[in-house]
């Protein structure tokens, strides 16, 4: 039974590395996340049902879901130009827009929600620019978005980068050489290569958009109905001491986060095996 | 006359990728810094200087280190533990315990603390145990260490384990055959090994640590000078609309971040080196 569970080994410490790895990993991780499961199961279907199609609470995830999914597409753009800039471009500097980009990363999110409020805010420059030709951001679903592209952009630069890199050029010259034009190159050749990895990204981005917090909720507005997303309302829940209500959102929350991902693993180990393992 | 055409046409080619690459990281990731060490010293050195050391402030700074301090080394000896068991190791349920590793980047930051809520609270699974015994856990340091622990859990074992899996288990199998017990295999042959990987989780891992906002949130019960963290430190002053101390808090936050990406380059340029 023992030399069935593991492939034989002369390296020792794995009696030790392995236990304390499942000791720590369910103290920390999955006891906790069991009490969630487990509160929310107390509720019932139907309670779960009630708490979940309340209109503030349906309301919430709308605008979360809409924001993290637009956010999302517009990083995949945004991403792929600075991407590509990253593996092929040429500029002095490069190697320091390299480490720039990771700073949504590394700011902590408190940080970066003032300071996005104060750059969209309708009395900064930016914010009164915009406003002058009818855009609002901060305090709206546009700022909810925002705060969310600059949090999701290094999830796409960092997935299709290295993709990018093994890209070999040849293929492209190839196919330029056979009589493709520049578009179809790329639409034909280029963008089905590096689907995979724009699809990780995209997703990474969607699932933390969907999850983020503290670049959001300052420049959200927090509007019930309107900018309030389901994080904040998870708080809120928390403060009016309704822990049914908060638990019942944040398992509809996490579930939707390991969802995607789970779409996405489905995908691509779909896609390596059908284009066999290339 | 094709030649020099295709070379203009990569210039410009070149020239227009990178005048929309750089608008983007300009705007969207250089312009927020520079935003917040405007607002920081609008009001002058002075007024930075009084804002970071006012007493709250400075217990801010006192308690964030703290949590670091005890959060970044336990997580640092999971993530090479874990390393170990994984990547050194073929065993049962093994791609199953790989992705339970990596569970807390899926959970919100919010829900995180949610979870030790529902568990340490009042009225959670320990309440009344922990109330019986006068024992706090929740809205007090416990609550944030166990909440930062949660949101920081994978960072040294997710940047560990490719790099372990990569360079497999043929030197210390040589090691171990020339007499060196486990311990010494471990620290001279694995460590040197992998001490890149490791600073570059642990230099993630502590910036983390060190900012994070949302879960600590949810479980701080935002006591002033006690248990406000830095990032909370900094949203109670902004909502009281003190915003010049609240972006000169968020400036040290600031600076953590630049230091921790230039640790970050050094650590990536020196391992691509020894690699090299």
């Amino acid at each position: 039974m023992k030399l069935k569970f593991r492939e034989k080994s002369v390296l020792p410490g794995f009696g030790l590395s392995f236990g304390f790895t499942v000791f720590y990993l369910s103290l920390l991780v999955l006891v906790p996340l069991c009490a969630l499961v487990l509160r929310s199961s107390a509720l019932g279907v139907a309670g779960f049902a009630e708490t979940i199609l309340h209109p503030r609470v349906v309301a919430s995830f709308k605008v979360t879901f809409l924001s993290a999914f637009k956010a999302a597409l517009i990083n995949v753009v945004l991403g792929v130009t600075v991407a590509w800039f990253l593996v092929r471009g040429r500029f002095p500097l490069k190697r320091l827009v390299d480490a720039l980009v990771d700073l949504p990363f590394a700011l902590p999110t408190a940080v970066s929600g003032i300071a996005l409020t104060a750059l969209f805010a309708p009395n900064s420059a930016l914010g009164a620019a915009l406003g002058k030709v009818g855009v609002k951001v901060a305090f709206t679903s546009t700022g909810i978005m925002v705060a969310m592209i600059f949090i999701g952009l290094p999830f796409v630069i960092r997935s299709v980068q290295p993709a990018l890199a093994d890209l070999s050029k040849e293929l492209e010259e190839a196919a330029l050489s056979l009589g493709a034009s520049r578009f179809q190159t790329w639409w034909r050749v280029v963008l089905p290569l590096l689907a995979p990895a724009i699809l990780s990204g995209f997703t990474l981005a969607f699932s933390r958009a969907l999850g983020e917090y503290g670049s959001v909720v300052f420049i959200a507005g927090n509007m019930p109905m309107k900018t309030e997303i389901a994080s904040l309302l998870i708080i809120t829940k928390l403060e009016q001491f309704d822990y049914a209500g908060a638990t019942a959102i944040a398992v509809a929350l996490l579930s939707l986060s390991l969802l995607s991902i789970l779409l996405v693993n489905v995908f691509q180990s779909w896609t390596a095996r059908n284009l066999g393992g290339a | 006359m094709k030649q020099s055409e295709k070379q203009a046409d990569s210039f410009w080619g070149n020239f227009a990728l990178s005048a929309a690459a750089l608008m983007i990281v300009g705007l969207l990731v250089v312009l927020p810094l520079l935003v917040v060490l405007k607002e920081a010293f609008a009001g002058g050195v002075r007024v930075w200087l009084a804002s970071v050391s006012d007493p709250d402030a400075r217990s801010a700074v006192w308690l964030t280190l703290g949590v670091a301090a005890a959060v970044v080394p336990l997580n640092t000896v999971f993530g090479v533990a874990a390393a170990w068991a994984l990547a050194k190791f073929r065993f049962k349920g093994r791609s199953l315990l790989l992705s339970l590793v990596d569970l807390p980047f899926a959970v919100s930051p919010v829900v995180a603390g949610l979870i030790f809520i529902l568990v340490f609270g009042r009225h959670g699974w320990l309440g009344a145990w922990l109330t019986d015994h006068h024992l706090r856990v929740v809205f007090a340091v416990p609550g944030i260490l166990l909440a930062t622990l949660f949101v920081t859990f994978p960072f040294v074992a997710r940047e560990l384990i490719p790099l372990m899996t990569e360079q497999g288990s043929e030197e210390e199998q040589a090691a171990l055959s020339l007499g060196a017990t486990g311990w010494q295999t471990f620290l001279k042959v694995t460590l040197p090994n992998i001490k890149w990987g490791l600073l570059y989780g642990i230099i993630l891992c502590n910036a983390r640590a060190m900012g994070e906002f949302g879960a600590v949130s949810v479980v701080s019960g935002h006591i002033r000078g006690e248990t406000n963290t830095l990032p909370l430190h900094i949203e109670v002053l902004y909502n009281e609309y003190r915003f010049t101390a609240s972006f000169a808090c968020a400036s040290l936050l600031a600076g953590l971040a630049v230091v921790t990406l230039i640790l970050k380059t050094v650590v990536e340029l020196k391992s691509a080196r020894d690699a090299a």
